[in-house]
Parts: structure tokens; C-alpha cells; sequence
């Protein structure tokens, strides 16, 4: 029993932190997220560290590692809300990877891989994908079951659907509604829950970085802002708060990094620790940002502190490959209700 | 990183659940007397393999097992429902506390009947005016020729009926802060200057007691750790509350969350679905009780020091336990509600959960304060 990273990838963590916060500072994220723009710097330098290849096959151009290498990138990219579409890439990735056949691996991992022809994926529901990342700029489209449904995941490229953009309050992002052409793309042979198990616990990962960012900043706000002539952290009605903040980080980060363990090296566990991480971040991705927000008192509420951009990314997230509800609905079904 | 028992860890919870599997004693008896006679007997088997002294070291007669073995010991036990050793304070607080601070001979006077079940243990720190705030406390222990003077009262004693040594912190000095005069001492509880009554609980049973002490007598070559370091001391006990608690909490919340499973699909509401996004509400949050507890002992394993989810399993158990049976006593109904259900006990008992064992909100306050850094309130 060793539920710690490996010296390897604790080094991936450090240098992905580091690096991290040198390309994403506020200033950069704000300039971008107002812009509603990438800087396509950003996403070529992290696709010559192999970062959009992490878990993909050597065979087809990536690193060969697991998905906890993949969830440590993930949330340190969420801690800084780097504005990249490296979440779309990954998740389109992950798909091909273990849903499809090895002909549509060989076709798209190795553009996937290089970020040269990137992915983007979404969660289908009455003909609709409503919320896809990335999908406007996507190569290749991936098309999954909600959490736990029946059906086939399908691939897409941009002629088989339409793309229309969606203004979600996540501005570090670009969003689309995607709505596939009546039978077209081809369907993904394998089982698309083992791409969705995936995917959701690379964003559950990301809602990780990012709460604990905001309780970083609603820490150090508790202990430097003065009233009633104490640190405001001296009081229980918000140092109490500050402590079910931490509760709900450390459980979504726990859960998550078992998640990403099992799908390495526990397959048969992946099904149920997705769900269950994914559930937990989800809410977790609210209810801490939102805390932080009331810890920080009316300067939190204002566009001109940086908060906003992590609440309303992790929201977003929440809602992605299946929302808290959902999960839980499939926790339930894996419990024996 | 790996989930997964290694090698010897995995021998180490095989040995342990074959031997669970020839030696488990059955259900606990009804009656007091004959459930601590249980118990006794129960904790004999367990020291004859060592199991009783798990986390003590090899040359006190304990088995000197890791932080992680101590938590495979507390997950199969709750696995299996094993009852609890009878001297479990004096195996989990008392002995650890005597070899920390004891002297040679106190180790060689208290250890072996603490493992034997000999002689049975209890705690006396807390006070009618002195619960989560514990150094306040007012048992006043003065000096007199070679002996102390013990006047006062304590309160949520454990097997203080069944006790022959108390672990007992009082006031030495009176003028000092009050974290530095207060010393640790092991009280005889075979006196008649300690009265021992029993303390009805909202369930009708009657776990605890109250402790009058008035004028009762103790040898100053029972002081442990020195006069003066009883908070010292005392801390230590606090802190050597098992090491497998939080696992071992997590394997019996899920136990009984599979019986409040099988309540539902008994009670026709397994369909509901908001009984559904209760019940795997809770499944998720005993699974990260578990996973947060787990995480906390690899950390303590590595650096000696506990990581922040280290400070959390017991907050969230205490959570689980009282929404779990809250929950099975309003899939119940009316039916919910009578008083000789075995869940509306558990309904009832999960009240003390967030008080026993450190309060919600002191933890809360400790996590603030040494986890998070906070400002202290005062």
C-alpha cells in the first residue's frame, strides 16, 4: 500500500507546476478569457513536451503513460485555469484509445498525439451534445453515452455534424453544441464506458487543481483581511468554512488520483471510482469555489479578482461527461439498488 | 502508487482473516456480565498471537506492527464484526503511554496485565465543566509525604466499573497556566474514596460513567512522565488513538451502508430516486473517508508527519454514521421509530459520534489552525 505518486511522477507535478504558473499568470489568463482567444503558443509548447500524448500509445506517437500522469498534467493545468484545449484533446483521445478499433487509432491518435490534428469530445443526449469543448477547432469529434447508458460512441469529423458556438460563463474555454448528421461518422467498436470512466476522471482531476487554488486564495484572503480588528480567519464562522473546504478538496483529490490508479491497475474498479470521483468534484467544484467567494465578501463578487474565472470553470467542468447526479445515479446501480 | 497490499502485507491480513475465521467468538452475549466476560475472553486469544498489543513494540510482549498493518488489523476486524477487546483503553492509550513516559519500573509493573486483560483501564480527563476545553479541568491532586491527595470529579469514564487503574490527569498546581499545572496520574481505582456512577445515555444504556473522587490517595511512584507534564503526556494518549481507526471506521460505515442497501430493497424503495442519491452520497463519501485515511498513513509512513487528509477521517465518519442511520430510520416510516429496532439504537447512538472523541468543531478548529493556518480565535 503506497498511495503516493512514484519519484517520476512527482517530478512531472513539480515541473508541470512550475512551468505552469511561468505561461498562465493571472494577468495572461485574464487578457485571454476577455479575449475569448488561445494563444496557439501555449498549446504547440505543450505538445512538444508530450503533453498531449501523455497517455498514448508510443506505437501512435505519445509518451506510453498512464492516466495518472495524464490526471497530475490535468490538474495542474486546472490549478493555473490555463486557457488550452488540452482537456478536449485528451478526452478525444482517451476514446480512441480504449473504445476504438486499431484502425481508427492508427488514423487519429497519432494528430492527437502531436496536437496537430486535435480532438475534441462530448456526451450525447436525445441527438444533441450539448456542451462539447473545443469543438469548433476539432479535427475529430467523439461522441459518448451519458454515464452508465446504453449505445456507441461515435467519431465524427467536422463535415458530419453541426458546430455552433456556445457563450458558457467559462471564458477560459470555447464551447459548441454539437448535433451529428443523421447516421453520420463511424461507431467506436469497444466500450465507450471505458472511454467516459476515463475521461471524467481527467476533469474530476482538473476540478482538483482549481478548488484548491480557490482555497489557497480564500486562506491567505481569511488570514490577511482585517475587520472587527482580527483576521477574519479567527473566526470560527469562516475558519470552519476554510476547513470543509479542505474536506471536500482532499476527498475529490483522493478519489480521483484511486480513479486514475485503477484504470492503470485495477480495471474492474474503474466503473465505480470514476463515478464516485466524478460525482464528488462535480459538487465539490461548486461548493468550494462558491465558498471561497463568500470568504472573500464583496471584493470575491467583483469582475477585477480572479476568482470567477476558477469558479466558473470548475461549474463547468462539474457539468461535463456527466453531471454529480448522474454519477451518483450510477454509483447507485454499481451498489446493488 | 499502489492501491494493492504488498507482499507481506498481504500474508500479514491472510494470517489474520484464517485465524478470524477459525477463532471469531460468535455474537456478544446478552447482559453486561456476560458480554465483558466475552470481551475478557476475547482479548486473551488475541494476546496469545500478539494481536492485542498490535502497535506495541516487540520486547513490551506487543507485535510492533506498521501504521499499515494496524489499519488491515482495524479493517478486517470491522470487516468481520469482531467484538472489541475488553481493555481497549488501556491497549490503545494507557500502554502507549506508559512506554513513551514511563519509567523502567512502571513499564515493568502496568504493561503485561494491560495484554493480559488482568487489569482493566479507564480514562479520567474529562470533567463536568471541562469537555472539549480539557485543560481547565479542576480535579485538584495534592502532595502529601510520599502520596497524593486527589479531590474531584470526572465524567464519561468507560468501563470504569470494570477498571483496577485510571488514567488520570488532575491540577498540581493551582497558580501555573493552566497547561503546565496539571500532572498524569494512575489512579487505584479499588478505593473507597472513588465512587463510580453509572451515566444513562439517550439510548437508555448506560456506556459511561461519572467518577466522584474525594480524598482519594495516590503514590507519587505513579505519576507518569513527571510532575507538571500531565498536558504533555496527555496529548500523547490523545494522539495514539489508533492509527487504524479511520480505516477500520471506513470497512464499518460500509458494512452499514450494504444493510441500509438491503433495507431499501426491502422496503420497496430501492427505486426512489432520491433514496438512490442518498444512499450513493454516502457510498461516495465512505469511500473517500476510506481513501483520505489510507492517503493519511502513506504520508505519515513517508515523512513522520501527518498530511492534512490525515485530519479529516474522523469528521467525515461521524457525517456517514449519522446520515446513514437517519436515512434507514425515515426509509422506515412510523415503523421507523420504535424503540426495540435495532437501527433506530444505531439512529440514536450516532448522536454522540461528532461529540465522542474529539468534538466536529474542535477538529474543525484544528484543521483551521495547524492544517490551513488560520489565525487562532484567541
Amino acid at each position: 500500500m503506497n498511495f503516493d505518486f512514484t519519484d517520476d511522477q512527482q517530478a512531472i507535478k513539480r515541473t508541470a507546476h512550475d512551468l505552469l504558473a511561468d505561461r498562465f499568470k493571472p494577468g495572461t489568463v485574464r487578457e485571454l478569457a476577455e479575449a475569448e482567444r488561445y494563444d496557439d503558443g501555449h498549446f504547440s509548447e505543450l505538445a512538444e513536451l508530450g503533453w498531449t500524448g501523455i497517455f498514448v500509445d508510443e506505437a501512435y506517437g505519445g509518451q506510453g503513460l498512464g492516466l495518472v500522469e495524464a490526471a497530475i498534467l490535468a490538474e495542474e493545468l486546472g490549478y493555473t485555469v490555463a486557457p488550452v484545449p488540452f482537456l478536449a484533446n485528451a478526452a478525444a483521445g482517451l476514446a480512441i484509445q480504449h473504445s476504438g478499433s486499431d484502425a481508427q487509432r492508427e488514423r487519429l491518435l497519432p494528430g492527437i498525439a502531436s496536437g496537430e490534428a486535435p480532438g475534441a469530445a462530448g456526451v450525447l443526449r436525445d441527438g444533441v451534445a450539448g456542451l462539447v469543448a473545443d469543438a469548433e477547432a476539432a479535427a475529430t469529434i467523439v461522441l459518448l453515452p451519458p454515464p452508465g447508458a446504453d449505445g456507441d460512441a461515435v467519431v465524427l469529423a467536422p463535415g458530419d455534424c453541426d458546430v455552433e458556438p456556445v457563450a458558457a460563463i467559462d471564458q477560459t474555454r470555447r464551447y459548441a453544441r454539437v448535433t451529428p448528421h443523421a447516421g453520420a461518422g463511424e461507431a467506436l467498436p469497444g466500450d465507450p464506458m471505458a472511454a467516459l470512466d476515463r475521461i471524467a476522471t481527467l476533469v474530476a482531476a482538473e476540478i482538483v487543481g482549481t478548488i484548491q487554488r480557490t482555497l489557497e486564495m480564500a486562506v491567505e484572503y481569511a488570514r490577511d483581511r482585517q475587520q472587527f480588528g482580527r483576521p477574519i480567519g479567527a473566526y470560527q464562522a469562516v475558519s470552519h468554512r476554510c476547513a470543509d473546504m479542505l474536506r471536500e478538496v482532499e476527498s475529490a483529490r483522493s478519489t480521483a488520483y484511486w480513479a486514475a490508479w485503477a484504470a492503470g491497475s485495477e480495471p474492474k474498479t474503474l466503473p465505480l471510482a470514476a463515478s464516485m470521483t466524478k460525482a464528488l468534484a462535480s459538487d465539490a467544484g461548486w461548493s468550494v469555489p462558491a465558498a471561497a467567494l463568500q470568504v472573500h465578501g464583496g471584493i470575491g463578487f467583483t469582475w477585477e479578482h480572479d476568482l470567477h474565472f476558477l469558479l466558473k470553470r470548475a461549474k463547468v467542468d462539474g457539468a461535463l461527461f456527466g453531471s454529480a447526479a448522474e454519477h451518483r445515479e450510477r454509483v447507485a446501480a454499481l451498489s446493488g439498488l | 502508487m499502489d492501491l494493492t497490499l504488498s507482499p507481506s502485507e498481504q500474508a500479514f491480513a491472510d494470517e489474520l482473516r484464517a485465524w478470524l475465521a477459525e477463532n471469531h467468538p460468535g455474537e456478544e452475549p446478552a447482559g453486561d456480565e456476560a458480554a465483558w466476560q466475552f470481551r475478557l475472553d476475547w482479548q486473551r486469544r488475541l494476546h496469545e498471537l500478539g494481536y492485542a498489543g498490535l502497535s506495541w513494540p516487540k520486547e513490551f510482549g506487543g507485535r510492533g506492527a506498521t501504521l499499515i498493518e494496524q489499519a488491515i488489523f482495524g479493517e478486517e476486524m470491522a470487516r468481520a464484526r469482531a467484538p472489541m477487546a475488553a481493555n481497549v483503553l488501556g491497549l490503545v492509550m494507557g500502554g502507549p503511554v506508559v512506554i513513551a513516559h514511563g519509567s523502567e519500573e512502571q513499564k515493568r509493573r502496568y504493561l503485561e496485565p494491560i495484554l493480559s486483560g488482568e487489569e482493566i483501564w479507564c480514562q479520567g480527563f474529562s470533567e463536568p465543566e471541562s469537555g472539549s476545553d480539557l485543560a481547565s479541568l479542576k480535579t485538584r491532586a495534592v502532595k502529601d509525604g510520599d502520596e497524593w491527595v486527589v479531590t474531584g470529579q470526572k465524567v464519561w469514564t468507560t468501563f470504569a466499573h470494570h477498571a483496577k487503574w485510571c488514567m488520570l490527569v488532575a491540577r498540581t498546581d493551582a497558580d501555573a497556566p493552566k497547561h503546565q499545572g496539571l500532572t498524569y496520574f494512575l489512579m487505584d481505582m479499588d478505593q473507597e474514596a472513588v465512587q463510580v456512577r453509572p451515566l444513562r445515555q439517550i439510548t437508555g444504556e448506560a456506556e459511561f460513567n461519572e467518577l466522584f473522587i474525594e480524598e482519594a490517595r495516590i503514590p507519587d511512584a505513579n505519576v507518569v512522565g513527571g510532575v507538571g507534564n500531565g498536558w504533555a503526556v496527555a496529548i500523547t494518549t490523545l494522539m495514539h488513538e489508533r492509527a487504524g481507526l479511520g480505516a477500520a471506521s471506513a470497512a464499518s460505515v460500509r458494512i452499514a451502508l450494504g444493510q441500509l442497501v438491503e433495507l431499501a430493497r426491502e422496503r420497496g424503495v430501492a427505486d426512489d430516486p432520491t433514496v438512490r442519491q442518498r444512499i450513493a452520497a454516502l457510498l461516495i463519501e465512505s469511500e473517500a473517508l476510506r481513501l483520505n485515511a489510507w492517503r493519511g498513513l502513506t504520508q505519515i509512513m513517508k515523512t513522520g508527519i501527518p498530511g492534512p487528509e490525515g485530519s479529516l477521517p474522523k469528521l467525515q465518519w461521524s457525517a456517514v454514521n449519522q446520515g446513514l442511520t437517519e436515512l434507514a430510520v425515515a426509509i422506515q416510516g412510523e415503523d421507523g421509530l420504535a424503540r426495540d429496532s435495532d437501527w433506530t439504537y444505531r439512529f440514536l447512538r450516532a448522536r454522540a459520534n461528532s461529540i465522542e472523541g474529539g468534538t466536529t468543531e474542535i477538529l474543525k478548529n484544528i484543521i483551521a489552525e495547524r492544517v490551513l493556518g488560520l489565525p487562532r480565535l484567541r
